[in-house]
């Protein structure tokens, strides 16, 4: 190759419609190697697969399978401790695999939904894995009873142990699982009393945490394969840009390189023997860009456009009652606030990352994916091949924060990379620079508040117009109904059980604007309750201060009709002791802050403690943070979401922020982006209140109290009011 | 080949010069254990020590290193990952996605090394590694513990709960 290489796209000859007709004709297909995943059992070995959940070892040793994906957020323990729930099994011998997604295919889906986002692991799968691990229980204690010709009903069981106590019998799970797995299904099967749980509700160490702390766990960006080749890319830094040409000849002979390719339209990789030469040689690469249109645009000219959009007539409404024009236009006084909410990148800690091996018949992929099936779809897709010829093998996240969910580009990239060196299995590994300026970023929003008061100070109205981007546009715009992107509208419905506004307004409006710009917009850990709970509770303190009422007072007030966020606001007010000051701190004055909010199916709330110095220096001391999340299926793995909630919120609040400057995202790395550090953290008291009769999310919904709550006493502090986010360079002196 | 001196075995390896030790870990030797995050000193994912300081890998030539000082990787920290930091760690249940966990380990281990019993300042100041998932709370919970500051109940830190009437 000396001179420059043309780059046309590529073309694929298989549509999404073909990839779900395939599903009946799949064979089990687990072939392939799959090295190290899962350890501990296969579901072809010698081991008796009791059913698709369950899987009992002659050694008593039990393999729950999980279809969901671990990233840190401890979903892995707390699906199986729902299985062994109900398998009555030991829990000292649980062990647990990933299904993969091929399998799933070939099995008509029998582990329902792979999806992990949302906070859905727990809430939305609670049913079906419990109803697994009690019909794999009922089918192991009926093939002990067949064994001794007993009704099953005589037989009780307990840790794996089935006893028969009229005859003095027992048996194990280990020693029967063989017997189990031939017998039918059973069809009715009753679930515990959340009352005789024994492992739901307990403080249970995580699974798998034991290689988390010696370097042995392998993550994507470690896998090692026979004859694996690395790759790195760069994709057009101008979002929308094309891939022109690029100088092969010029860095092919660089230490350790085997090729330079074209991916896409948009993007181009080298492949090396290490990622390091792959890296070199695509930091000396050539390459001409296509920026195309984009190019042009500003951080300042999308602020002007949403800025716009606040005022504009026409908006989609998400939430109404009474008419709020008439009540604003019979106020006696107005309060009025506007918000600003920018881009944000996930910033895992591993960057994206996935190993494909194509041949013609064939493609496997090994990759970190909050999604195995879209991951499959993604990778049969970019493969041209149906997805029965295709297998995804899911490896462990390093964080997903709900990038490597809804949209796989990755897994795209790396086939269509390995679609160019057929039978060779290559990495593809992001610099954290490529994951930094391709991301799928938070959407940036403004809103603007307003509120009609009456002559005692009472709220007749509030309007809330939200101006900017929707998610839905960018990921999934069939999902738009009539112009209406309802994720837009998270923690300010009416009702739905899913993310509601816990207040009572005599008239509310609650509409948005849609302004979307070019940088593609994805789902972010906490997604829009995030800046919502950010507008609505900033704004409610607001009105507060300027009605001369107590910010707990006052809300209190409002949600007479909404007795479960009351009462974690309440809770979170009690410990702090809200109402009494608090002590000073190093000489400082430390000051409060509330926020409530309800997201993903929990009630939480926040009640943070700061000071600000005379310099405008800012120290979050504590925060005490409730959560009523229904059931709590362990405590200690909500608290340690709940902390960790706090981490992600806080660095958002503090630094995070992707502008764009001529068409591309400016921040390339962690010092440009900064996130938290331990110096910076505050300490965290978690009350887990679980009132029962429902199950909702953990992994996200704390996210959004973080920030209203640390800004709602920093302006309690220093009477100075952070509308727009980050805080980065505000001065909170004023 | 030139050779380094990584967790008590002297390992030979033919990168350029200029190859961040980090990649001569990962890629040359193996040891995929110390992870790389950033590429650029700020986040520490790719922590080890030399003769016994943390160092961020990512950020240092492989040439810059001596064959007679001496490396040590998440991989080399204990014989059975059983240095009481790695044992505090299980106790607490600290990790998350656990992908900074080996390079937020080493930094703690340098300073217990260097200051047996961290004050919080202490631990603010040489603890700066960057975790998205937020195991701050229990990587201090943690550094005390391992060094007998104070004892912690495992998992039972700082949390109330109220269950189901």
């Amino acid at each position: 190759m000396s001179a420059r290489t043309k780059v046309s796209s590529m073309s694929t000859s298989i549509n999404r419609r073909q990839f779900i007709g395939t599903g009946a004709a799949a064979t089990a297909a687990a072939g392939g190697f799959v090295f190290g995943f899962p350890t501990e059992a296969s579901a072809q070995g010698e081991a008796p697969e009791v059913n698709a959940w369950v899987v009992v070892q002659p050694d008593e040793k039990v393999v729950i399978r999980i279809a969901r994906s671990e990233m840190g957020q401890g979903t892995l323990t707390g699906l199986a401790q729902m299985v062994a729930e109900e398998l009555e099994c030991d829990w000292a011998r649980v062990t647990t695999e990933y299904p993969t997604p091929g399998q799933s295919l070939a099995r008509k889906r029998v582990w329902g939904n792979f999806s992990t986002g949302g906070s859905r692991g727990i809430r939305e799968s609670h049913d079906y894995v419990r109803k697994g691990g009690a019909a794999a229980r009922m089918m192991l204690v009926q093939a002990a009873a067949d064994g001794w010709k007993v009704p099953a009903a005589e037989c009780t069981v307990d840790t794996g142990v089935i006893q028969h106590a009229a005859s003095g019998r027992k048996t194990s799970y280990g020693k029967v699982a063989v017997a189990a797995a031939r017998l039918t299904p059973p069809t009715e099967i009753t679930l515990k009393d959340p009352k005789d749980w024994k492992l739901l509700g307990k403080r249970l160490a995580r699974l798998d945490t034991a290689d988390k702390v010696n370097g042995k766990k392998v993550f994507g960006a470690d896998l090692k394969l026979p004859g694996l080749l690395n790759a790195t890319i760069n994709a057009c830094p101008v979002f929308g840009g094309k891939l022109k040409s690029f100088d092969a000849a010029a860095v092919e002979k660089m230490p350790g390189v085997k090729k330079v390719l074209a991916v896409g339209d948009n993007a181009v990789a080298v492949v090396a023997d290490t990622w390091w030469h792959a890296k070199k040689a695509l930091d000396a690469l050539p390459v001409e860009w296509d920026f195309g249109a984009n190019a042009k645009l500003q951080q300042a000219d999308f602020n002007a456009v949403l800025k716009a959009g606040l005022d504009a007539p026409e908006a989609v409404v998400g939430n109404s009652n009474g008419d709020v024009k008439a009540a604003l236009a019979g106020a006696v006084r107005k309060v009025e606030a506007v918000y600003a909410f920018p881009h944000q990148n996930h910033a895992t800690m591993e960057p994206m990352n996935a190993t494909a091996k194509w041949t013609p018949e064939r493609c496997e992929v090994w990759t970190p994916t909050q999604n195995g099936e879209a991951s499959l779809a993604a990778a049969a897709l970019a493969a041209g091949l149906p997805a029965v010829q295709c297998e995804v093998y899911k490896i462990d996240l390093g964080g997903g924060f709900g990038r490597r969910g809804a949209v796989q580009d990755w897994i795209t990239q790396t086939v269509q990379i390995a679609k160019q060196m057929p039978g060779v299995p290559v990495k593809l590994l992001w610099s954290r620079e490529e994951d930094m300026t391709q991301g799928r970023y938070h959407p940036i929003t403004q809103a603007k508040l307003t509120a009609g008061l009456d002559a005692q100070g009472n709220i007749t109205g509030l309007h809330m117009r939200i101006s900017g981007q929707s998610i839905l546009a960018g990921v999934a715009p069939q999902n738009i109904r009539d112009g209406k992107d309802p994720v837009v509208f998270q923690g300010l419905n009416n009702g739905g059980g899913e993310a509601m506004i816990g207040y009572t307004f005599p008239a509310l409006l609650v509409d948005h604007a849609m302004r979307n710009p070019h940088v593609p917009p994805g789902f972010w850990r906490g997604v829009n309750l995030n800046q919502n709970a950010v507008y609505l509770e900033s704004f409610i303190d607001e009105i507060a201060h300027a009605t001369q009422q107590d910010p707990l007072a006052l809300r209190r007030k409002l949600m007479a009709n909404h007795p479960k966020h009351l009462a974690v606001l309440n809770a979170v007010a009690a410990r702090a002791g809200w109402g009494t000051p608090a002590p000073d701190i190093g000489g400082q004055k430390v000051f409060r802050g509330l926020c409530v909010t309800h997201g993903f199916g929990s009630y939480v709330a926040a009640c943070a403690e700061v000071s600000v110095s005379t310099e405008g220096k800012l120290k979050v001391h504590r925060i005490v943070a409730a959560t009523d999340c229904g059931y709590a299926v362990n405590p200690q793995q909500i608290e340690a979401q709940v902390e960790g909630s706090f981490v992600y919120g806080l660095s958002a609040m503090l630094y995070e922020e992707c502008t764009v400057k001529d068409g591309r995202i400016e921040q390339r790395n962690f010092d440009t982006y900064p996130s938290m550090r331990i110096a910076e953290m505050p300490r965290v008291e978690t009350i887990v209140m679980p009132s029962g009769g429902f199950w909702g999310g953990v992994g996200e919904p704390t996210i959004a109290v973080a920030a209203p709550a640390v800004l709602n006493a920093i302006f309690a502090a220093t009477g100075k009011r952070i509308r727009e986010l980050p805080i980065k360079q505000q001065s909170l002196r004023a | 080949m030139a050779r380094l001196n990584v967790n008590g075995r002297v390992r030979e390896h033919n990168a350029e010069p200029d190859t961040p030790l980090l990649w001569v870990l990962r890629e040359q030797i193996g040891l995929t254990g110390t992870k790389y995050g950033c590429g650029v000193a700020q986040c520490g994912s790719c922590t080890v020590h030399i003769d016994g300081a943390p160092v961020r890998s990512c950020a240092v030539p492989v040439s810059a290193v001596q064959p007679s000082q001496k490396i040590t990787t998440i991989e080399g920290l204990s014989a059975k990952g059983d240095h009481p930091l790695q044992k505090a760690w299980v106790k607490n249940d600290v990790p998350q996605c656990g992908y900074c966990q080996s390079g937020m380990i080493m930094a703690a281990a340098a300073l217990l090394k260097k200051n047996p019993k961290p004050t919080d300042a202490d631990i603010d100041a040489a603890i700066t590694n960057i975790c998205r998932c937020g195991t701050f709370n229990r990587v201090r919970a943690a550094i005390k513990e391992a060094a007998g500051v104070t004892k912690t109940a495992g998992l039972d830190i700082v949390h109330v709960v109220r269950s189901v009437a």
